[in-house]
C-alpha cells in the first residue's frame, strides 16, 4: 500500500489561515463542503490527502466522506499540477474535429501521462469536458489562455510560448 | 436606488430606452450617438474580442469620435464568425459584422463610422427577429 | 394573401399535371418562410431560389422560365435595400429569418453588466406585474396555459412542476436554477447566463413568488468563470434596485439568490443528484418518489428548473400565454435553442420555433456541411441521445417526434457528422463519457456502461466477433430498462440508435471486412503523382499519367494522399 502523507503540520500555515477565515464566513459550513473544497483547491492548487483531512476535521465530517466527495467530482484533483495546466477539450465538437490527436501530441511532446507533471514542473496535461467554445474546435487552453482551431502541428509552438515566458523571468 | 413600484419601473424603462431603440431599428430620439456592440462571451473572448474592444477604444479616441460608445454584450450566436460586432447608427438599420479582429478595427471605423459606408466582406446579417416585448 | 397563395398552388398543380410532370415536380404548401412582409413567396428546390411578392400573374413566368428552362426570374428576387445585393439563394435570409429569439432575445443586444440596459428592454417589468397584480395561483395558471415544458431535456410541464411544489405548505421552499450544463457540445445555458443574467434572476423571483419560496439557488459549473462573474454582478445590481431582497416592489414578497458551484459531474444534471451535490455530498441520484417538489433541498419542497426554461418566463408574463402557445407544434410550444457544432459551416447558437425541420436547421441556417462533403447524420441529445439520418431530416422537431425516431431533444446540442465520421468510434466516445460519469450507485449503469465500452473498443481494434453485436444490443436494452436514473437509462441510446441506422458499420468491424487502407478509383485517377509524392510510407505506385495503386498492406491510413488528390479519386477506408 502506498503510504499517504496525513500530516496536517506540513501544510502552509498562511494558506490555511485564509481557508479558515473563509470557512468561518459560511452560514452552513458542513453543507458547503464543495464550496470549501473549491476554495482549498484555489489556494493550494490541488487537494492532497493531508489537506482533505484538515478540511474534514475543521468541518467535523468523516475524512472518508470528504475523500469520497473529492474523488467523485472531476474538477477536484488530488495530484499536484504543473505551473501551466494544458487542458485539451474533449467535448463532442472538438472530438469530431480531431482533439484526440492534439491530446496525444501534447503527451508525447512533454513525455508525460495524463494528469502527470513534467520533470521541470512546468506543465501538466489534462483532458476536459466541453469548455463551450465549440465554434473554435478543436480547443486547447493553457492556464486562462484559450487557443482555437488547434492542430497537432501547432502544439509545439504553443507550448514554447510558455517556456519562453519562463526563460524571460 | 430602490424602484418601488411598476410605475417607477416603467418611467425608468422609458428614460433609459433610447440606446435599445437604436439597436432595434436605428431609431433613437436623441440621434447624436452611435453604439458599437461587441460580443464578449467565452467564444468571442477566445477569438480575440477583448483585443478588438481595446483597439476600438484606441482608434475612436485617436480620431476624436467621442459620440461613439463601445459596449460589451453577450454572445450573439455566430461562433464561427467571432469576434462579432453590431454597428448601430441613427437612421440606419443595425448591421452585424463578423471576424472583426483587432487589425480590422481601423477599416471598420473608417469605412462604416466615418464614411457611413458598408463593409461587404465582413457583413453577416441584419439584426434578428426577437420576441418584441 | 392566403387566399391568393392557395390559388397559385392550384394553378401550379394544374400546370404540372397538364405537362405530365407529377413525378418530377412537386408543389408543396409550406408554413411561413418567416419574412411575411415580402409574401406571397415561392421557393424552388433544389435550387433554393426564393421569389418574393409573387403575384398571380407571375406564376406563369416562374413556371415557364425557371421550372421548365432553369432561368432565374431576376425581377422577382428579394433585394437588400442597403447592399443592393439580390438574394438569389435563401442562405443569408435563412440564417436569421428562420430564427425567432425568445430565450436569446437579449444576448448580444444588451450589456449584461449594466442593469439599466436590461430595464430598457422592459426588464423586471414581468416581476413587478406579477407581485403587484397577480396571486401566486394566477401566475401558475399563466405558465400552465402557455404549455411551457422544461428545456433541460425531460420536457416536463413547467407550470405543473410549480403547482406541485406550491401545494405543499411548508415553512421553507426553494427554487433551484440548474446551470450545470454538462452535455459536451451544448453551450446555450452558458450563453444566456453570460449575455442576459438578469432574465434568469427575474424569472427565478417570479417562480419563487409562484411557489412561495424566498430563496433561490443557482447551481452552476465551475468551468464557467465568466458566467459566474456576470451573475455575481447582476445579483449585486438587482439588490441595489430592490428587485431582489426584502419587500420587492413594496409587495411584502422577499426573495434572495445565491450561487453554488458544481464541480464537474454530468449526473448532477439529474435533479435529485443536483440536490445532493448542493448539500455538500456526492452527486448521486436518489429514488423518486419522493419528488423534489415534496422533499428536495434540505428536505423542503423544491422546484428545479433549467436556465433556458427560466429565460422563457418573463416574455410569457409580458406577452401572455396565448402568444407563447401560438408558437410551435401541438405538444411542444415556443422555441428551442440549439448549439450547432461539428462538421457544419455556421457553427453557433440558433433559436427556432418548435416544429422547424432538421433540414432547415442544418442546411438553411447551418449553411450545410464543411468543404461540401456529404451529410451523414445529426447527433442530438449528447451522450443520452441518438443519431438522426438523412431519411428523417424532414421531421419537424419537438419532444415527441425526436423520441419516436430514437433520439431526444436533450439540452439542445447538435453535432453534425459528415461522410467521414465513423459511427462506431463516435459511440465509443459517448460510452467512454457515460462510463466515466456514471456515479456508480446502481450496477447496470456502473458495470454495464463499462462492458459496452469494452466491446466497442474491441470492435474498433478488430478483435471483436459477430456475437459481440448481440451482447452489445442485449446489454444496451437491459441497462436502459434497469438503471436508477436518467443518465443510466439513456446512456445506451447512442449505441441503440446507431445499431439501428448504421448496423453495417458495426458489422464491418465485427466481420473484419472493414477496409483499413485508402483506395484509388482507377476511372478518376489522372496520374498526376501528387499522392505518391506525399505518401510517408511510399506505398503508392504508379507513373505519370498512369493510374496509381495503393498497397493495402502497407497503407497506414494517414490520409495524406486523400488531401493531396486534386480530383477526388481517393476514397477513405
Amino acid at each position: 500500500m502506498i503510504k499517504t502523507n496525513l500530516n496536517i503540520n506540513d501544510l502552509d500555515k498562511n494558506l490555511l489561515r485564509d481557508l479558515d477565515s473563509y470557512i468561518e464566513s459560511l452560514e452552513d459550513p458542513k453543507g458547503s463542503l464543495i464550496n470549501v473544497l473549491h476554495r482549498a483547491q484555489m489556494l493550494f492548487g490541488y487537494l492532497p490527502h493531508n489537506l482533505q483531512l484538515y478540511v474534514s476535521r475543521k468541518l467535523d465530517l468523516n475524512a472518508a466522506k470528504v475523500n469520497g466527495v473529492v474523488t467523485f467530482y472531476s474538477f477536484f484533483t488530488e495530484k499536484k499540477t504543473g505551473k501551466y495546466v494544458v487542458s485539451v477539450c474533449m467535448g463532442t465538437a472538438c472530438y469530431v474535429k480531431g482533439s484526440e490527436k492534439v491530446l496525444e501530441k501534447c503527451l508525447t511532446l512533454l513525455d508525460v501521462e495524463k494528469n502527470e507533471i513534467t520533470k521541470d514542473g512546468l506543465f501538466s496535461v489534462k483532458d476536459v469536458r466541453c469548455i463551450g467554445a465549440c465554434g473554435l474546435a478543436p480547443v486547447l487552453s493553457v492556464g486562462e489562455k484559450v487557443y482555437g482551431h488547434v492542430s497537432a502541428d501547432m502544439v509545439e509552438d504553443i507550448l514554447n510560448k510558455f517556456r519562453g515566458d519562463e526563460n524571460d523571468s | 436606488m430602490i424602484v418601488k413600484n411598476l410605475k417607477e419601473l416603467r418611467e425608468l424603462c422609458e428614460a433609459v430606452g433610447d440606446h435599445v431603440h437604436l439597436r432595434e431599428n436605428g431609431k433613437s430620439k436623441d440621434g447624436s450617438f452611435i453604439d458599437i456592440l461587441i460580443g464578449m462571451g467565452t467564444c468571442g473572448l477566445a477569438a480575440g474580442a477583448l483585443e478588438t474592444f481595446e483597439q476600438l477604444e484606441i482608434v475612436l479616441k485617436k480620431k476624436g469620435l467621442n459620440h461613439v460608445n463601445v459596449i460589451s454584450v453577450g454572445c450573439v450566436g455566430f461562433c464561427h464568425m467571432e469576434p462579432t460586432v453590431q454597428v448601430n447608427i441613427p437612421g440606419k438599420e443595425p448591421v452585424i459584422y463578423g471576424r472583426i479582429t483587432h487589425d480590422q478595427v481601423e477599416k471598420l471605423v473608417n469605412k462604416v463610422i466615418i464614411d457611413g459606408g458598408f463593409l461587404q466582406e465582413n457583413y453577416l446579417i441584419k439584426s434578428f427577429r426577437r420576441a418584441v416585448i | 394573401m392566403r387566399g391568393e397563395s392557395e390559388e397559385m398552388i392550384d394553378l401550379l398543380r394544374d400546370k404540372v399535371a397538364e405537362l405530365g410532370l407529377t413525378n418530377t415536380v412537386k408543389v408543396i404548401k409550406t408554413g411561413c418562410f418567416g419574412f411575411c412582409e415580402e409574401g406571397p413567396i415561392i421557393k424552388i428546390k433544389p435550387d433554393n431560389i426564393i421569389y418574393v411578392k409573387v403575384k398571380f400573374s407571375d406564376v406563369d413566368e416562374i413556371f415557364e422560365q425557371h421550372v421548365l428552362r432553369g432561368h432565374i426570374v431576376e425581377r422577382l428576387l428579394s433585394v437588400d435595400p442597403e447592399t443592393q445585393e439580390t438574394y438569389k439563394e435563401d442562405k443569408a435570409l435563412g440564417f436569421y429569418k428562420k430564427q425567432y429569439r425568445i430565450v436569446l432575445r437579449n444576448c448580444g443586444f444588451i450589456n449584461p453588466e449594466d442593469i439599466t440596459e436590461y430595464i430598457a428592454v422592459r426588464g423586471y417589468e414581468a416581476l413587478a406585474i406579477v407581485v403587484s397584480e397577480n396571486t401566486p395561483e394566477e401566475v401558475i395558471e399563466v405558465i400552465k396555459k402557455s404549455q411551457l415544458r422544461g428545456r433541460g431535456g425531460g420536457g416536463f410541464p413547467t407550470g405543473l412542476k410549480w403547482e406541485l411544489t406550491a401545494k405543499h405548505r411548508r415553512s421553507d421552499k426553494y427554487i433551484i436554477c440548474n446551470a450545470d450544463e454538462g452535455d459536451p457540445g451544448a453551450f446555450m445555458d452558458r450563453s444566456v447566463l453570460e449575455g442576459d443574467p438578469h432574465t434568469i434572476l427575474e424569472a427565478m423571483a417570479i417562480a419563487g413568488y409562484a411557489i412561495g419560496a424566498s430563496t433561490g439557488i443557482i447551481y452552476i459549473r465551475a468551468e464557467y468563470p465568466l458566467a459566474i462573474h456576470r451573475l455575481e454582478v447582476a445579483i449585486k445590481q438587482a439588490k441595489e434596485y430592490g428587485f431582489l431582497g426584502d419587500n420587492i416592489f413594496e409587495s411584502g414578497f422577499n426573495f434572495n439568490i445565491e450561487i453554488r458551484l458544481g464541480a464537474g459531474a454530468f449526473v448532477c444534471g439529474e435533479e435529485t443528484a443536483l440536490i445532493n451535490s448542493l448539500q455538500g455530498m456526492r452527486g448521486e441520484p436518489t429514488k423518486k418518489p419522493p419528488f423534489p417538489s415534496e422533499a428536495g433541498y434540505k428536505n423542503m419542497p423544491t422546484s428545479v428548473n433549467n436556465v433556458e426554461t427560466f429565460a422563457n418566463i418573463p416574455p410569457i408574463i409580458l406577452n401572455g400565454p396565448e402568444w407563447f402557445s401560438s408558437i410551435g407544434t401541438e405538444n411542444s410550444k415556443g422555441t428551442k435553442v440549439f448549439a450547432l457544432a461539428g462538421k457544419i459551416n455556421n457553427i453557433g447558437l440558433v433559436e427556432v420555433p418548435m416544429g422547424t425541420t432538421l433540414q432547415e436547421i442544418v442546411f438553411d441556417i447551418g449553411g450545410g456541411i464543411i468543404d461540401g462533403k456529404k451529410f451523414k447524420a445529426v447527433q442530438t441529445g449528447g451522450p443520452s441521445g441518438g443519431v438522426i439520418t438523412g431519411d428523417n431530416l424532414d421531421t419537424p422537431i419537438d419532444y415527441e417526434s425526436l423520441r419516436s425516431i430514437g433520439s431526444m431533444m436533450g439540452s439542445g446540442g447538435m453535432i453534425i457528422l459528415d461522410e467521414e465520421d465513423d459511427m462506431v468510434a463516435i459511440c465509443k466516445f459517448y460510452l467512454d463519457f457515460s462510463r466515466e460519469e456514471s456515479c456508480g450507485k446502481c450496477t447496470p449503469c456502473r458495470i454495464g456502461t463499462t462492458r459496452m465500452f469494452e466491446i466497442l473498443e474491441r470492435l474498433i481494434n478488430f478483435e471483436g466477433t459477430p456475437e459481440d453485436l448481440e451482447t452489445l444490443e442485449d446489454l444496451a436494452i437491459n441497462i436502459k430498462n434497469s438503471s436508477l436514473c436518467g443518465l443510466g437509462q439513456s446512456a445506451p441510446n447512442p449505441v441503440l440508435s446507431t445499431l439501428e441506422y448504421f448496423r453495417e458499420e458495426y458489422e464491418a468491424y465485427a466481420y473484419r471486412t472493414k477496409k483499413t487502407s485508402y483506395q484509388i478509383i482507377g476511372d478518376k485517377c489522372i496520374g498526376c503523382t501528387k499522392c505518391s509524392k506525399v505518401c510517408p510510407v511510399d506505398c503508392i505506385t504508379g507513373s505519370i499519367k498512369k493510374v496509381h495503386i495503393i498497397d493495402e498492406e502497407d497503407c497506414i491510413a494517414c490520409g495524406a494522399c486523400y488531401t493531396a488528390c486534386p480530383v477526388d479519386a481517393i476514397i477513405k477506408p
